[in-house]
């Protein structure tokens, strides 16, 4: 069994919670107690069918305004994949959230209500989803029994996002068109036979059949130091393991590496997992790793291999996505979280803003507000080691933090 | 080693990770220990994270005094065999000190009271980051819990106000006399637990398995009747059961589930079968629909 994670998009009242949650009640993931507990409320609310949009809403706050206001996780298995989708919401002042929520997915669904077509949030939803660079996509095309399971208005959304399509930086990325209604359960979990004209899948049944290989952004591999394992005991009195999650590609014992910054080179001599020793650690996977030589390495170093370096460097440019109620503004200086490595940064510019709804960038911008994108140039304190973003997702982002506030303010995927 | 084929692979994977960033970002970690699965579990995960070290932070007891005694038993056991630090704090004299107020009724419980020893503790201790086991499918409002969570001098959440975080990386900048609450396993659901009990073959307390029990039937659920803690009216009617718990929090608001799985295996399987969430069986929840959200504010786990 494999996790798959997904993000999904939608305006206000596009059925998004809906969808969720009948796919939650279609795969009997929805336990006695959440299920009677959805059925007294839908009917003291004096509901004729199951709001399953209860399933997910989780705060006091969504409950009482009826809309959903973070990011939340919500799990369910089947037999062949265990599934996390980040319900993130989709009005224009919370791109920080469909951000945060499409940065840890490998596959997005945006809806859209048949009824009212591709609109303008529905352009931000796919902006995003491709600046993230996430492998597949599926667009639902909701409430299909309000326009009476018509062939013809989906073909028109299809054709309307299509145009869409070619606006986008990352071509390489695949897009479903499934037609649905959450409410009433067609073409979710089960195939739909209000709409025969409609020949693919349903939405589960196309998650169900996602490859690891067609959904995962791979590169090459870089394992950031997080911790340095020192046990002083009597048994390992001379050993100094290197504690990290390994990104990108795998690494194996006898590789020849580089440690960054100070490049010295050494070789893998040992692997741990735990008390195990391994040949190889595969990507993702949060092992010790011992080097031949005694050399130096601490937290926020980097290991390579020798003849695959990332880019050394103490300025760089990237698309950056503005979280904070502050501004930022060329000369301000933040703490650039990349990985696990903390270096300071000076905003030397706003190269443009860019609009996520396709709309074009703007010149000439002096300052960033909450959920504005833009390409900015940092200047650093010491240089880091990274990758452009569509090479490699982990070690191509960054967040920046105020150091006033703590506050994580913003994102960013260098260019 | 084929790390990231197996979905539990993965989640341990993610979890160590996190378990390495408090040790990294935090001058004092604690690990709060329950004595349930979900911590032990933890505890389990911490060690793996560092071995060949030793865990580099304590474990946290906040002892409600009403826990099951095979708890502790096990607790004391455990942190014995690992060679780890172990620190309690009792409820008790928190009520002692007049701090708190004992419940009084049928609902009577503990486990509101366990916030003021936990805030206190903190303070005591000076601990800035607090791992716990919670998971995000436990409840609705846990479901939007960040895995690094700050909280204000107070131990108050402020889900309005909360961090976004991004791919693996994780923000734990925090102000004096903030501190940070931690989930490691926010991702894993009930069953990914027991799976990984399994897998690894954790021990566990006895009462997670089924056994003989002198209960009685209220609002539908099985209660203790072997405890003086749980309150019980003459009427209620005292039987024998087989039983098992699904959770180990304060007797008096953990019920018991009908079950013949006397194995990790068949408990496995009766999770997988099962069809009452794991927190259908704490009373504390269900007595408003929003009980969770209004317990995380004033800073309970």
């Amino acid at each position: 069994m494999e996790v798959l994670k997904i993000a999904t998009a939608g305006s206000v009242d596009d059925g998004k919670s809906t969808l969720i949650g009948r796919i939650l009640y279609d795969t009997k993931s929805l336990t006695t107690d959440k299920l009677e507990a959805i059925e007294k409320t839908s009917k003291q609310r004096g509901y004729d069918y199951l709001d399953f949009s209860l399933a997910t809403d989780g705060l006091v706050a969504e409950r009482e305004q009826g809309i959903t206001i973070d990011v939340a996780h919500i799990y369910f298995s089947t037999k062949k994949k265990s599934y996390i989708i980040a319900d993130t919401p989709g009005h224009v002042e919370y791109t920080r959230n469909m951000v945060t929520g499409a940065s840890t997915s490998q596959a997005s669904i945006i809806l859209i209500d048949a009824r009212k077509g591709v609109i303008e949030q529905t352009n931000r939803h796919f902006f995003i989803n491709n600046l993230l660079r996430i492998k597949d996509i599926v667009v639902a095309i909701n409430k299909m029994d309000l326009v009476d399971y018509s062939e013809e208005v989906y073909n028109k959304i299809k054709a309307d996002f299509e145009a869409l399509m070619s606006k986008r930086d990352y071509q390489d990325q695949k897009i479903t068109f499934i037609p649905v209604s959450a409410l009433k359960g067609d073409n979710v979990v089960h195939k739909s036979e209000e709409m025969p004209w409609y020949k693919g899948e349903a939405l589960l049944e196309h998650l169900e059949q996602l490859n690891k290989a067609d959904i995962y952004n791979v590169g090459t591999p870089r394992f950031p130091v997080q911790y340095v394992i020192r046990p002083k005991t009597d048994e390992f009195h001379d050993f100094r393991g290197y504690a990290g999650k390994v990104y990108g590609g795998n690494l194996s014992v006898g590789d020849e590496v580089m440690v960054l910054p100070s490049k010295t080179r050494s070789k893998i001599k040992d692997i741990y997992f735990y008390n195990e020793k391994y040949e190889t650690a595969s990507r993702r996977s949060s092992v010790t790793i011992t080097l031949e030589d005694d050399i130096n390495v601490s937290r926020g170093d980097m290991i390579v291999k020798e003849n695959d370096l990332p880019t050394i460097d103490k300025q760089f440019t990237a698309n950056v996505c503005w979280m904070d109620a502050t501004t930022l503004t060329p000369g301000t200086k933040y703490v650039v979280q990349h990985g696990v490595n903390k270096v300071l940064a000076k905003v030397d510019r706003i190269n443009h803003k860019i609009h996520p709804d396709y709309s074009g960038i703007e010149k000439d911008v002096t300052e960033l507000k909450v959920n504005d994108i833009a390409s900015v140039t940092f200047k650093l304190n010491k240089p880091i080691f990274y990758d452009q973003f569509k090479n490699h997702r982990t070690n191509g982002s960054f967040i920046l933090i105020d150091s006033q506030s703590n506050n994580t303010v913003g994102a960013g995927f260098i260019q | 080693m084929n790390k990231d084929t197996s979905h539990i692979n993965s989640l341990e994977n993610e979890a160590i990770y996190i378990i390495r960033e408090v040790a990294a970002q935090f001058e004092r970690p604690v690990l709060l220990f329950s004595g349930g699965k979900d911590s032990i579990t933890l505890v389990r995960l911490a060690v793996k994270a560092f071995y060949p070290a030793k865990v580099p932070f304590p474990l946290m007891h906040i002892d409600t005094g009403h826990n099951f005694p095979e708890t502790i038993e096990f607790r004391d056991r455990l942190v014995e065999e690992l060679g780890l630090e172990l620190i309690v704090r009792n409820v008790q004299d928190s009520i002692d000190e007049g701090k708190v107020k004992e419940e009084t009724g049928r609902y009577a419980s503990r486990n509101q009271l366990q916030t003021t020893t936990l805030l206190d503790a903190i303070e005591e201790f000076k601990f800035d980051a607090c791992i716990g086991g919670a998971r995000r499918d436990e409840e609705k409002a846990r479901a939007k819990e960040r895995i690094f969570s700050v909280r204000d001098d107070f131990g108050q959440w402020d889900e309005k106000n909360q961090r976004p975080e991004l791919f693996d990386m994780l923000n734990g900048q925090i102000d004096l006399g903030q501190n940070v609450r931690v989930f490691p396993i926010s991702n894993w659901t009930e069953l990914d637990v027991w799976s990984y009990i399994e897998e690894e073959d954790i021990e566990i307390p006895s009462i997670y398995f089924a056994h003989k029990r002198k209960v009685f039937l209220r609002d539908g659920m099985i209660w203790s009747a072997e405890d003086e803690v749980v309150y019980r009216d003459d009427h209620e009617e005292v039987i024998e059961e087989l039983v098992r718990f699904r959770t180990v929090g304060d007797m008096s608001c953990t019920a018991a589930v009908l079950s013949e799985a006397t194995t990790i295996s068949k408990v496995v399987e009766e999770i997988r079968e099962s069809t009452i969430s794991e927190r259908g069986a704490r009373i504390d929840d269900k007595r408003s629909e929003a009980a969770m959200e209004k317990r995380k504010q004033q800073g309970y786990f």
